[in-house]
C-alpha cells in the first residue's frame, strides 16, 4: 500500500475510535460534563493528562526546535516536565481535596470575592483560547501534507471531529478519548524514533542510542560527530547554547510554572476520587509524558545529523523525493545563491541556501530514514491525536468557565443542572467556531502569543493558587492586586518586545537580560510580592475562609467534586 | 489547640518539612546541574554524553519523575501515620 492509502486507513481507524468512545461515554449531568463523574482511576487520568497536556507543538515542533537549539533546547524539555512536579507537590492534591469544578471556582471560594473570580476567567479565557488557535493550525497542517487536503478543509474536519466528542461528551467523552489518543501518540512517535536510533547506532532505546557510537564501524561517539559537523558548517556545537545562563535560567522557571498554573491541566485533576489518587496521577502523567521527552531529544540528534549528511554539499537534482514533496509545502525551500547546482547548509545568512521549517524534523524523519510507509502514516495519526487531544480539554476549560463560573456564580446563580448543561454545550460550540476561525486565518504571531499563554498563566494563577493553600492569612486584596500587577506587567513587557508596542525594543533593551519568553517568572516573582505587601496593609480573611484552609491541607475525607 | 488541631498542625510541619527537601533536589537537578553548573559538569564525559548536557535533555526529567512517585511514597505513608488515609 502507498503511504496516500497508509494515512487514510489509519488516521480514518483512529476516528471512528474516538467517535465510538464518545459516544458511549457521554455525558448525562453537569458533573459527568465538567469532571467526568468524578470516579477516574488514577492511569486512565495520567494517560489523559498526559495526551492533555502534550500538543501539537510536543509532537511535532518540540524536538524539530531542539534539532536546530541544541542545548538550548533544554528550556523546553525540563520546564515542560518540571512544572509537573511543582504541581503534583504544590497543586494537585490540595485543589482536589477542595473539591470544586474549576480552577476560578477556588480562587473565587479561597478569596471570597467575585472580583477575584471574574478575574481568573479572564485569565483562563486568554490562556485557553492562544492555546487552542494553535492546535487547530496544528490538525490543518497534517491533513495537508499527508492527506492532500487544503490547510481550510483540514481544519474543518479537524473541528467537526473535535465539537462531536467535546460536546457530547464533555470531560467524560474527553477523558475516554484521551486516553486512546494517548496510546495513538505515544505509538506513532516511538516508533520511528527506535527505527533510526537502531539505524543510526544499533541501540534499540533512543535515549541510550543518542549516547552511543555510531554505526559506521569509525567509533565515533554521535553527539561528537554531531558537535564537529556543527562547527564545520559554522554553527554552535550541538551541546553548547548561545543563550546567556540568565536567560536559560529565567526561561525554564517561566515554562515550568506556566505549566502548573495552565487551566485545563490543573482541572484534570478534580476527577480523580480522592487526595491520593491526585498524587499518584500526576506522577504517572509525568512518567508518560517522560516516555516521549527523554526520546525527543534523541530524534533531534538523528534528525540532525542524518539531515546535514543527506544535504550539505550535496547535488540538488539528486535530492530524494521528500525533499520536492515538502518544498511544495513550502516548508522547506532551495535558494542556489552561487549556482553551483549543490545545498549549502551553513551558519553564514548570506551563504546558506536551504530554509528549514521546524515541524519537518518530525514530520519527515521518517521518509528522511528511508522508513517503511505505515510508519510515514502512523506519524501522522500520531500528530492529529496530540493536537486532537489537547484541543478539546482547552474547549472545556473554555465552556465551563462560561458556563459554570460566569453564567452559575455570577449571572444567575439559581440556573437549573440541565439548562446549565446546554449553556456548556453552546459554549463549546462557539468556542470550536472561534479557534477554527484562528486556525484558519491564524494571526501572524501565534507563536508568539503561545509564550504569552505560559507567561500569563506563572504571572497570575500560580502565586495566587500556592498563597492559597500555603498562606492562610492571604486575603482578597492582596491575592486580586497581585494577579493583576503580575498579568499587566507580563502583557507590557510582551506587547513591547514583541509587538513594538510602548516604544518597542531590541534584545539590548531587556530587562536583566532576560527575553519575554523568560520574563514570565519576573511577573510571578512580582505577583508574590505584591501579594504579600498589601496583606500587610488590609484585614485578614474571614474565620470560615481560614478554616477551608486548614481543612484542605488534610487529605482525607476530600468526598466527590461538586458545583455547589 | 484541641487534640485535633495539633495533629493537623504536626501533619502540616511534616508535609512542609518533605516539600523543602524534594523541592531541593527538584531544584539541583534541573537548574544546578542542568543550567548553573552546566559547563562544569561538561567535562565529565559518560559515554557520549557531556554530563551537563546530559542532565539538561534527560536525567534531569528522569529525577522529575522518581521525586514524584517519591513523594507519593512518603505522603502516603504520613497519611497512615496521622489516620488521614482512606
Amino acid at each position: 500500500m502507498s503511504v496516500q492509502t497508509w494515512t487514510y486507513f489509519l488516521v480514518g481507524l483512529t476516528f471512528a475510535l474516538y467517535i465510538g468512545i464518545a459516544i458511549y461515554s457521554r455525558a448525562g449531568s453537569t458533573k459527568d460534563f465538567y469532571v467526568a463523574g468524578g470516579g477516574v482511576s488514577p492511569l486512565a487520568n495520567g494517560m489523559a493528562t498526559a495526551a492533555d497536556w502534550m500538543s501539537a507543538a510536543s509532537f511535532i515542533s518540540m524536538a524539530g526546535i531542539i534539532s536546530f537549539a541544541g542545548y538550548d533546547g533544554s528550556v523546553y524539555l525540563m520546564g515542560w516536565t518540571g512544572g509537573y512536579v511543582l504541581l503534583a507537590l504544590l497543586l494537585a492534591p490540595y485543589l482536589r481535596k477542595f473539591g470544586k469544578f474549576t480552577v476560578p471556582d477556588f480562587i473565587g471560594d479561597r478569596y471570597y470575592s467575585k472580583t477575584a473570580r471574574i478575574v481568573a476567567v479572564i485569565c483562563a479565557l486568554i490562556v485557553s483560547f492562544t492555546y487552542v488557535a494553535g492546535q487547530m493550525r496544528g490538525v490543518g497542517v497534517v491533513f495537508s501534507r499527508f492527506l492532500q487536503v487544503d490547510i481550510n478543509t483540514g481544519v474543518i474536519i479537524g473541528m467537526i471531529i473535535v465539537l462531536f466528542y467535546a460536546v457530547l461528551g464533555g470531560m467524560k467523552g474527553i477523558t475516554y478519548t484521551q486516553v486512546a489518543q494517548y496510546c495513538v501518540l505515544i505509538f506513532a512517535f516511538m516508533v520511528p524514533a527506535i527505527f533510526i536510533s537502531i539505524q543510526m547506532t544499533g541501540n534499540p532505546i533512543p535515549q541510550l542510542g543518542m549516547g552511543s557510537t555510531l554505526n559506521d564501524g569509525s567509533g565515533t561517539f554521535l553527539l561528537d560527530k554531531l558537535d564537529g559537523l556543527s562547527t564545520e558548517l559554522g554553527f554552535n556545537e550541538y551541546t553548547d547554547g548561545s543563550k546567556s545562563i540568565t536567560d536559560i535560567f529565567a526561561i525554564t522557571l517561566a515554562l515550568m510554572v506556566g505549566t502548573a498554573g495552565l487551566p485545563h491541566v490543573i482541572v484534570r485533576f478534580f476527577t480523580v476520587k480522592k487526595v491520593k489518587d491526585a498524587r499518584k496521577s500526576a506522577g504517572l502523567a509525568l512518567l508518560l509524558i517522560a516516555i516521549l521527552y527523554t526520546t525527543a531529544p534523541a530524534v533531534s540528534v538523528f534528525a540532525k545529523t542524518n539531515l546535514i549528511n543527506t544535504v550539505s554539499d550535496e547535488e540538488y537534482s539528486s535530492m530524494p523525493v521528500w525533499f520536492k514533496n515538502w518544498e511544495e509545502t513550502g516548508l522547506l525551500s532551495f535558494d542556489d545563491k552561487n549556482e553551483d547546482g549543490k545545498i549549502q547548509y551553513v551558519a553564514d545568512k548570506t551563504k546558506n541556501e536551504l530554509t528549514i521549517d521546524n515541524d519537518i524534523m518530525v514530520l519527515a524523519n521518517p521518509e528522511i530514514a528511508d522508513l517503511p510507509a505505515w510508519v510515514i502514516a502512523l506519524v501522522a495519526a500520531g500528530g492529529l491525536a496530540a493536537a486532537l487531544s489537547t484541543a478539546a480539554g482547552l474547549l472545556l476549560v473554555i465552556s465551563a468557565s462560561v458556563s459554570h463560573d460566569l453564567v452559575k456564580k455570577v449571572f444567575k446563580p439559581n440556573i437549573s443542572d440541565k439548562a446549565e448543561l446546554w449553556v456548556a454545550r453552546g459554549a463549546a460550540t462557539v468556542a470550536v467556531v472561534i479557534a477554527g476561525y484562528f486556525g484558519i486565518n491564524p494571526p501572524g504571531f501565534v507563536a508568539a502569543v503561545v509564550a504569552l499563554a505560559f507567561g500569563l498563566a506563572a504571572a497570575s494563577f500560580f502565586p495566587a493558587i500556592v498563597l492559597g493553600i500555603f498562606y492562610k492569612k492571604m486575603n482578597k486584596e492582596g491575592a486580586i492586586s497581585g494577579m493583576v500587577v503580575g498579568i499587566v506587567l507580563m502583557l507590557f513587557y510582551m506587547t513591547k518586545f514583541k509587538f513594538g508596542w510602548f516604544g518597542g525594543g531590541t534584545p539590548a533593551d531587556w530587562w536583566f537580560g532576560i527575553s519575554p519568553e523568560g520574563f514570565g517568572s519576573i511577573a510571578m516573582i512580582a505577583n508574590f510580592i505584591i501579594a504579600i505587601i498589601v496583606l500587610q496593609f488590609t484585614p485578614e480573611p474571614p474565620k470560615d475562609v481560614q478554616e477551608i484552609v486548614e481543612n484542605i491541607r488534610i487529605p482525607s475525607g476530600a468526598g466527590e467534586a461538586t458545583g455547589h | 489547640m484541641s487534640e485535633k488541631q495539633k495533629k493537623a498542625t504536626a501533619y502540616w510541619k511534616e508535609n512542609i518539612r518533605y516539600l523543602f527537601i524534594l523541592m531541593a533536589i527538584w531544584f539541583m537537578v534541573s537548574f544546578g546541574a542542568g543550567i548553573l553548573f552546566k559547563e562544569s559538569l561538561d567535562t565529565i564525559k559518560i559515554g557520549g554524553f557531556k554530563l551537563g548536557f546530559w542532565f539538561a535533555q534527560q536525567g534531569s526529567i528522569y529525577v522529575f519523575v522518581i521525586l514524584i512517585f517519591v513523594y507519593v511514597r512518603l505522603m502516603n505513608k504520613l497519611d497512615k501515620k496521622y489516620g488521614y488515609d482512606e
